[in-house]
C-alpha cells in the first residue's frame, strides 16, 4: 500500500473541498472496498479524507412521505430499520444478500454505490484493463467471461457493477443527493447516477470530482410485494450471476431491476409494461439487444428463470 | 512477558520505527525538490502518484478494557495494529482482504473484518478480541462450546469464528434480519439456518462448520 496523509472532514462541503485541491486524494467511509484495492494498488490515493464525522448516518422521514437515508448509515442499520423493513422490503433483502455480516456492520450507503467492480481481470494487476490505466485494452475480452455483462458492453470493458443494494434502489426511483467542492447541492436520479462503459469505463458515475454523497431518498412507498431473488455460486456471501429485485402489485403490474448484468443496475422501465404477460415478455424487451459471450450467454436465460420464479413467488405471496 | 519468547521478538519488529525514520527522510529529500516531485506526479496516470514518505499518526485505542497510545503509520490496519504492535497474535491474518473472516473482532458491539479497517479511523473505539473474551481458566461460553464440540480442526480460523458468533447471537437478540430471516417484519429467530446464513463471513478451510453449528446452537440455546 502507498503512503497517505489522513485527515477527519467535519463538515461535507470541506471534506469535498479536501478532495478537490489535494491531487489523487480519495474519501474514506467504510472502506471495505477502497482499502482492498489499495492493498493492491488498484487504488493509491497519496489523501485519504475521513468522511465518518460528518453527522450522515440518520434516517429520516421526508416532508414526501418517503426516506431520506444519509451517506454513511451502514448497510445493517439501513436493512434493520423497521421503516425500511415495511415499506422497503426489497431494498432490506437485497443488502442482506450481498457481502457478510462483519462487511455489512462497516459498509456504508454511498459507498456501497461506488463499490467497484469485481471483474477478475480489474483486479489482477498484470493484466490491461481501461479502468485501471485508460487506453491500455481490456483483457476480460476474449478472456474469460462466466461474471461479467451481457448487455450496455462496448469495445473498451465488459465489466459488471458488482452490487445488491443498488439495483434495488434503481427499482425504488431513489435520488442521490451531493454537495460540490464549492458547496453547490444536486440531485442525482440513480438512473442516471451508474454510467454505461463506452469509451471510458473508468469514469463509473455521474460525480464530478470532490463531489460528495451526502445522502440518498426513497420516494413514498409503493406497496405491492417485495422481492430480492440473487442467483450465485454459493448460497451465501458471493456476487450475483443475476439478481433480480422486483416490486409486484395484485393486479400482476409493477417493476423489474437487474443485477449482475450490466456496468449499472439494469432497468427498462418500458419492459414492466409486459408484466402481465409474463416473464419472458419481460426478459425479452429487458435485454433485448444483449450482447452475451459464450461464457455467460446463460445469464439471458437466467434472467427471464428467475424472473418467472419472482413472479410466481409474488403471486403465492399475495395469495 | 517474557522477552525471550521467540514470537515476541519475531512480533517486536520495532526495526519498523526505524525504518520508517530513514525511509522517511530519504523520501523528503526527495520530494524537497519541487520540480522533480511535480513533474513525476503529473507524468504518471491518475491512480498511482508517485511513492509518497510515510504518514505517522497518533490516537488511542481500547483494548479489551485496556487503553493504549498509538503512533503508527497511516496505512496499519486495526489487524495489524493488534498482531505487530500490541502483540496479541490471537486475532489472526488469513486473507488480509476481508474474504475469510480470520481477523473478525468486535469494535464498539459490532464484529469487523479488522483486516479491511485502518487504524486511524477507531480512534478511541472500543475493540474485544478473542484475548478479551475468555482466559484459559476462564473460557467464554462460546470458547468452551468449541471446545466441547470440536468446532475447529487446525484452529486457526477459530478466534475469528468465536468472536463472530458471539456478535452474530447478539445480532438476532437485537432482532436484526438476515437473508434467511423469513418475515422482515418479525423477529429473527435462533434456527440453523439463520446461524449457517449469519456465519457465512467466517470460512474455516478444515470444514468444522458443522462442530461449529453445533457450539453456536448450543450457547444460544442456553441463553434462551
Amino acid at each position: 500500500m502507498r503512503a497517505f496523509t489522513y485527515q477527519k472532514a467535519k463538515t461535507a462541503a470541506e471534506a469535498a473541498t479536501l478532495v478537490a485541491r489535494t491531487p489523487h486524494a480519495k474519501f474514506i467511509a467504510g472502506g471495505t472496498n477502497l482499502l482492498d484495492l489499495m492493498k493492491l494498488e488498484i487504488e493509491a490515493p497519496v489523501a485519504l479524507i475521513d468522511v465518518n464525522h460528518l453527522g450522515l448516518n440518520k434516517i429520516e422521514a421526508t416532508p414526501e412521505g418517503g426516506l431520506r437515508i444519509g451517506a454513511l448509515v451502514t448497510n445493517t442499520d439501513l436493512a434493520s430499520d423497521a421503516r425500511v423493513r415495511k415499506d422497503y422490503g426489497v431494498l432490506s433483502r437485497a443488502i442482506l444478500a450481498g457481502a457478510s455480516a462483519q462487511l455489512r456492520n462497516k459498509a456504508t450507503t454511498a459507498g456501497n454505490l461506488l463499490q467497484r467492480t469485481r471483474c477478475s481481470y480489474f483486479y489482477d494487476t498484470n493484466m490491461p484493463c481501461n479502468k485501471r490505466a485508460p487506453g491500455a485494452g481490456c483483457s476480460a475480452i476474449g478472456g474469460y467471461t462466466r461474471q461479467l455483462a451481457v448487455i450496455g458492453v462496448s469495445d473498451a470493458c465488459i465489466a459488471t457493477y458488482p452490487g445488491d443494494m443498488a439495483v434495488a434502489m434503481r427499482l425504488l426511483d431513489a435520488s442521490v443527493e451531493t454537495v460540490a467542492p464549492n458547496g453547490a447541492r444536486r440531485v442525482i436520479p440513480i438512473a442516471d447516477f451508474h454510467r454505461l462503459p463506452g469509451n471510458t469505463p473508468h469514469i463509473e458515475t455521474a460525480l464530478a470530482p470532490g463531489e460528495l454523497i451526502t445522502a440518498v431518498t426513497l420516494p413514498k412507498p409503493i406497496g405491492g410485494v417485495h422481492i430480492y431473488h440473487k442467483v450465485r455460486d454459493r448460497s451465501s456471501y458471493a456476487f450475483a450471476l443475476v439478481s433480480v429485485a422486483a416490486v409486484i402489485q395484485k393486479d400482476g403490474t409493477g417493476r423489474v431491476a437487474v443485477g449482475g448484468v450490466a456496468h449499472k443496475p439494469w432497468r427498462v422501465e418500458a419492459a414492466e409494461a409486459n408484466m402481465p404477460r409474463g416473464a419472458k415478455a419481460v426478459a425479452d424487451q429487458l435485454l433485448a439487444g444483449a450482447k452475451p459471450t459464450e461464457d455467460n450467454a446463460f445469464k439471458v436465460t437466467l434472467v427471464q428463470r428467475t424472473l418467472a420464479a419472482v413472479m410466481s413467488e409474488a403471486k403465492r405471496g399475495q395469495a | 512477558m517474557n522477552d525471550t519468547n521467540p514470537l515476541r521478538q519475531l512480533g517486536d519488529t520495532t526495526l519498523t520505527r526505524r525504518d520508517v525514520l530513514i525511509a522517511g527522510a530519504v523520501s523528503t529529500a526527495a520530494a524537497s525538490v519541487p520540480g522533480l516531485a511535480s513533474a513525476q506526479t503529473a507524468a504518471l496516470p491518475t491512480p498511482t502518484a508517485a511513492a509518497q514518505p510515510p504518514v505517522m499518526a497518533r490516537f488511542s485505542l481500547k483494548v479489551n478494557g485496556k487503553t493504549e497510545q498509538m503512533d503508527v503509520d497511516t496505512r496499519t490496519t486495526l489487524l495489524d495494529v493488534l498482531r505487530e504492535h500490541l502483540h496479541m497474535t490471537g486475532t489472526k491474518k488469513g486473507c488480509d482482504h476481508g474474504q475469510c473472516g480470520a481477523c473478525t473482532v468486535i469494535v464498539d458491539g459490532s464484529r469487523i473484518n479488522s483486516c479491511l479497517s485502518l487504524a486511524v479511523m477507531h480512534d478511541g473505539a472500543s475493540v474485544t478480541t478473542i484475548e478479551g473474551l475468555g482466559t484459559p481458566d476462564k473460557l467464554h461460553p462460546m470458547q468452551a462450546a468449541f471446545v466441547k464440540h470440536d468446532g475447529f480442526q487446525c484452529g486457526y480460523c477459530t478466534p475469528g469464528q468465536i468472536c463472530s458468533a458471539v456478535a452474530a447471537l447478539d445480532e438476532i437478540k437485537q432482532g436484526i434480519p438476515s437473508h434467511v430471516t423469513g418475515s422482515l417484519t418479525e423477529k429473527p429467530l435462533l434456527s440453523v439456518a439463520e446461524l449457517r446464513e449469519r456465519m457465512s463471513g467466517n470460512i474455516c478451510r478444515c470444514g468444522a462448520y458443522s462442530n461449529i453449528i453445533d457450539a453456536i446452537s448450543e450457547v444460544a440455546g442456553s441463553r434462551a
